[in-house]
């Protein structure tokens, strides 16, 4: 081998040093911090594996997890479809294309949490918009108190914030589909309906995969928008997976089981990472298939 | 039933066509008789695609009209027109099996299950897809999926008309045969009006009864496959049929002879009162009519010997002949030339066509 | 840096292998045509000769030196691929130029102009290859090709994605342009014509094996086995069984024939019968046979007539336009001394004599 090559790592040292500062070196303290009690930061005491036992039969942590799911799926059960349906109205190409992607990504370029204040805002009876007019509608609605309307008001918030993202990468995923298809399908007569099933549908099919995997991970994780507007209320009817981490870890300060849940939190997205990805590598050799077979 | 196709129209670019250049079919007026096997044929970007897409509905040409059976169905969509469109690539629908693709367009004009099945079963066997017809459709070769194609188009009992673009060109070379040869017995069995586009003369001069030889948006010359061959109506159809295409010498005419370089070839009586007086004189002669000799005779210029390739079943000689490059194809059995050698060629005979202005005169 | 040798090399990806292990060494200095059906290892083995991919076994050796697992970038070869690769932020002038300032070369500007004028390519310089047609995109590429003046150049079906007039036009004047340098040309191809047409040498590939290499018009005359005659022939070549009876052989339960260039310790053989030895005119000791016509295909130059008789579906090639109906009775021959014999597990027994070989 040519020296050349070895010269090449050091060029990527200064990278090394980036990365390891910010994310190697705080998982190993977050490790380090789950194996301990730290009743004071001078005084530690190793407990091995006992905070993921003492975690895994957290009840409140159970509850917090169910809450999450339950989220996570209903958010992937509105925004999927809504997405579909958003890029198959977006026109295809022109000038009104460009503005209409712009249009439609516009709510992803808002910060997350300025997210949360302009929802907060919108829900209020007094000046929010939403808020104002139910109640002249004479709809009970009030998302501080009412836990029902805090969890419809969250999710609408998800839904609002991030189905563009969905919409666009369908929006890719239909624009590779070449015009015969649509023509072929014409002359056979094809309705609409069928024209979705039997072509759009399974020719979106890679780009629907990855728009799952990325709300699902995404929704899984979620922490601004929820805290801003709700706060995890009313009591902890929003309190959802990372926020009850952090009110463990920040909030009452016990970093040993915050860490060690820190870190089965960490390996249950790793895990569903690797499922969906295998999933993912398994429809790329189908299609791969498709075109050359 | 097969339908008569009428076209009298042009398609332009833009809306206010000046020039030639603005059109992408120059006006033209062409009939395509019911039950005909027709074929477009042209280089890249000669319009072809764009006429079978007018034909088929799924463009409207800027001015003028299209007739199916005397009806004009100018507005119409493919789908009122009962047309069937084979396109470059197979397009199936890829979560459904072979049966299913083809049931697909009878089942949406609501025809009774039996007979849907029975159709699906008839065409499949025409095309030898029996054996597959409970498979998934995307698994399949490339030409089983195009052959799935064509019997979608085909399995509907009153289509009007099939229109083939391109077809063949993703299949492998070894498999084009028995398909060229599946589309000649679609087309004796089902006598339906088959229009193909291609730049492949072979598949043209093949399929087609009649060809249509086109050339930057206009129809150069409409004939059977001898027609064409023998009798070029324009330099292009020459050059472009044949392979290699015709050679052509540019020459003067001097009263009862042609001035080739500096020989003189004899015209004949009729020769040459048709070329009478007219510059821009081209003689043309195709390969395989261009005669070699290693003598000086009547009537032949000397060329020099550039290059020869054997081609496994017949010769085909390069030549430099007054000023100009000539190509003959000859048996294998006829007398070897080395490179670089003097020769003399004969280039008149019934077969040499003389072009003024590009068009063919005599 | 012309001479490439493969020794035993071979390929595979996980469990599927696509070159079986296989030997040869190129031509220096000449065309090598790479010729098999697509999927046979044409790609395969081009990528392995230009370094683009490492063998699993076996070396690659080029001059002498042992180049298996040295990149591409230092193997100093081109290529040229199917789908017309062009830089599409440069202009056609800097694409050409680009091997050129790469190596820093002076004259660059008489050496890009000479080149495009070659290619035919030089009114063009300033404009960028999308604006170009395919045929004009696929002659950028072939001029930065040759503008390296690399020693290997590889052409992977160059010509495919063309109509059938611009890739014999193209043709054309590819073989010139290897004919004045002095590179060593591999083109790979399905297309049997364009093999013959090119001349130089062919390796017929057949699913991830090397069946034959040598001089292109001595594979086309001696094919060493029947699939090496297979895919050299287009139209398909005629292909009957015949068994041994008493001196005289029984075509496949038909008629007889005699083959006195064949010995007669076997007891079974192939025939192979090329279109075009097919006639429709009878000579003196031929064979006949008798049929239907099925399809007569014109492609002007010839005609292919598609015949089924009790042999099989076979395929007569003759010159010029002729017509026959479909139906009709017709009677083939073919001279016993022209067929190639196979033995039962395909290898060449016996090949017909050129016509040199005849005159002489």
């Amino acid at each position: 081998m040519k020296p050349v090559n070895q010269k090449a790592w050091f060029l990527i040292l200064p990278v090394l040093v980036c990365v390891a500062f910010s994310a190697i070196i705080p998982l190993m303290t977050v490790v380090n911090y789950s194996v301990q009690d730290i009743i004071s930061p001078e005084r530690r005491v190793f407990v091995g594996t006992e905070w993921f036992a003492s975690v895994m039969r957290d009840p409140d942590l159970h509850e917090a997890l169910w809450r999450q799911i339950i989220f996570s799926f209903s958010v992937l059960a509105c925004e999927i479809p809504l997405g579909i349906l958003l890029a198959l109205s977006m026109p295809a190409e022109g000038w009104r294309a460009s503005i209409t992607l712009v249009v439609v990504a516009l709510s992803l370029l808002i910060p997350w949490n300025v997210v949360g204040t302009i929802w907060q805002i919108y829900g209020r009876a007094d000046i929010g918009l939403m808020g104002a007019t139910l109640q002249l509608l004479n709809i009970d609605y009030n998302y501080t108190g009412n836990a029902t309307d805090a969890w419809l008001t969250v999710l609408l918030m998800d839904i609002w914030h991030w189905t563009p993202l969905v919409a666009l990468l369908c929006y890719a995923g239909l624009r590779s589909i070449p015009d015969a298809y649509y023509q072929a399908a014409r002359i056979d007569g094809a309705s609409k309906l069928d024209v979705f099933r039997f072509i759009q549908l399974p020719k979106m099919r890679g780009v629907l995969i990855i728009a799952v995997l990325l709300r699902f991970m995404d929704s899984f994780m979620i922490y601004t928008e929820p805290f801003v507007l709700t706060g995890g209320g009313p009591g902890n009817a929003t309190t959802f997976l990372s926020q009850y981490l952090t009110q463990k870890a920040v909030g009452q300060f016990d970093l040993g089981p915050a860490a060690a849940f820190s870190l089965i939190y960490f390996l249950i997205i790793l895990l569903l990472c690797f499922i969906l990805y295998n999933w993912m590598q398994q429809v790329g050799t189908q299609a791969k298939e498709q075109i050359h077979g | 039933m097969a339908a008569r196709i009428d076209l009298n129209l042009a398609h332009a670019y833009q809306a206010n066509p000046t020039q030639d250049s603005d059109y992408a079919l120059l006006p033209l007026k062409m009939s395509f008789r019911a039950g005909g096997a027709y074929a477009l044929l042209g280089p890249s970007g000669c319009g072809k695609t764009t006429m079978l897409n007018i034909m088929s509905g799924l463009v409207r040409p800027s001015q003028g009209h299209v007739l199916f059976d005397g009806v004009d169905v100018t507005d119409k969509s493919p789908q009122v027109r009962n047309i069937a469109q084979v396109f470059q690539f197979p397009v199936i629908y890829d979560t459904m099996t072979v049966a299913e693709n083809l049931a697909f367009p009878l089942r949406n004009r609501h025809m009774p299950e039996n007979d849907i099945r029975k159709r699906v079963g008839q065409i499949a066997e025409m095309l030898e897809l029996n054996g597959q017809l409970n498979q998934r459709a995307s698994g399949l070769t490339a030409d089983a999926k195009q052959k799935i194609s064509l019997g979608r188009g085909l399995v509907r009992p009153d289509v009007s008309a099939i229109l083939f673009d391109e077809p063949l060109t993703v299949i492998d070379p070894h498999l084009k045969w028995q398909l060229r040869r599946k589309l000649k017995q679609v087309h004796q069995e089902l006598k339906l009006t088959l229009i193909y586009v291609t730049h492949d003369q072979v598949e043209a001069l093949t399929f087609a009864e009649e060809v249509v030889v086109m050339t930057r948006g206009k129809a150069v010359q409409i004939g059977s496959a001898e027609d064409l061959f023998e009798k070029p109506a324009h330099t292009f159809v020459g050059h472009f049929i044949g392979s290699p295409g015709m050679n052509f010498l540019a020459g003067e005419v001097d009263a009862q002879h042609l001035l080739v370089g500096e020989r003189r070839i004899g015209l004949n009586d009729q020769q040459a009162q048709s070329l009478k007086g007219l510059t821009n004189i081209k003689l043309g002669i195709r390969p395989e009519y261009v005669h070699v000799e290693a003598q000086e005779s009547v009537n032949t210029i000397p060329a020099q010997v550039e290059r020869v390739q054997d081609l496994g079943t017949s010769m085909l000689m390069t030549m430099r002949c007054a000023g100009h490059v000539l190509r003959a194809r000859l048996p294998l059995t006829a007398q070897h030339f080395k490179v670089g050698a003097g020769v003399h060629v004969s280039l008149l005979g019934k077969h040499t066509c003389f072009y003024h202005n590009e068009e063919l005169v005599v | 840096m012309s001479h490439l040798q493969l020794s035993e090399v071979s390929k595979s990806v996980g469990a599927d292998v696509h070159l079986h292990p296989m030997s040869f060494a190129l031509q220096p200095h000449a065309v090598t045509v790479l010729l098999g059906a697509t999927q046979a290892g044409k790609t395969s083995v081009m990528r392995l000769m230009a370094g683009l991919d490492v063998p699993n076994t076996g070396d690659v050796i080029v001059d002498g030196l042992n180049v298996t697992g040295v990149p591409v970038r230092e193997r100093h070869v081109a290529m040229v691929y199917q789908q017309f690769i062009n830089y599409p932020s440069l202009t056609v002038f800097d694409n050409i130029a680009s091997p050129l300032k790469l190596r820093k070369e002076s004259h660059i500007q008489e050496k890009v102009q000479d080149l495009a004028k070659r290619l035919h390519i030089d009114p063009f310089l300033k404009r960028f290859p999308s604006e170009l047609s395919g045929g004009q995109q696929q002659r950028v590429a072939l001029a930065r090709a040759l503008a390296k003046n690399a020693p290997l150049i590889f052409l992977d079906e160059p010509l495919v994605n063309l109509d059938y007039k611009l890739r014999e036009e193209l043709r054309e004047e590819l073989s010139q342009l290897f004919a004045m340098g002095q590179s060593t040309v591999v083109y790979a191809t399905t297309d049997p014509g364009e093999a013959l047409l090119l001349g130089g040498y062919t390796a017929v590939l057949k699913e991830g094996r090397l069946l034959q290499y040598g001089p292109t018009l001595e594979v086309f005359r001696r094919p060493a086995s029947l699939d090496v005659a297979l895919a050299f022939s287009d139209p398909p070549l005629n292909v009957v069984s015949a068994q041994s009876h008493d001196g005289n052989w029984q075509l496949n339960r038909g008629p007889f024939v005699a083959l006195p260039q064949l010995e007669t310790m076997h007891s079974q053989v192939t025939l192979g019968i090329r279109a075009a030895t097919l006639r429709v005119e009878e000579k003196s000791g031929d064979m006949a046979i008798h049929g239907q016509v099925q399809l007569a295909e014109i492609s002007g130059t010839d005609t292919f007539v598609h015949f089924h008789c009790a042999l099989g579906e076979w395929v007569m090639q003759k010159t010029g336009v002729h017509f026959f109906e479909l139906g009709a009775r017709l009677t083939l021959y073919f001279d016993p001394s022209e067929v190639y014999i196979f033995s039962t597990d395909g290898v060449l027994l016996s090949a017909p004599l050129s016509l040199a070989n005849r005159r002489a």
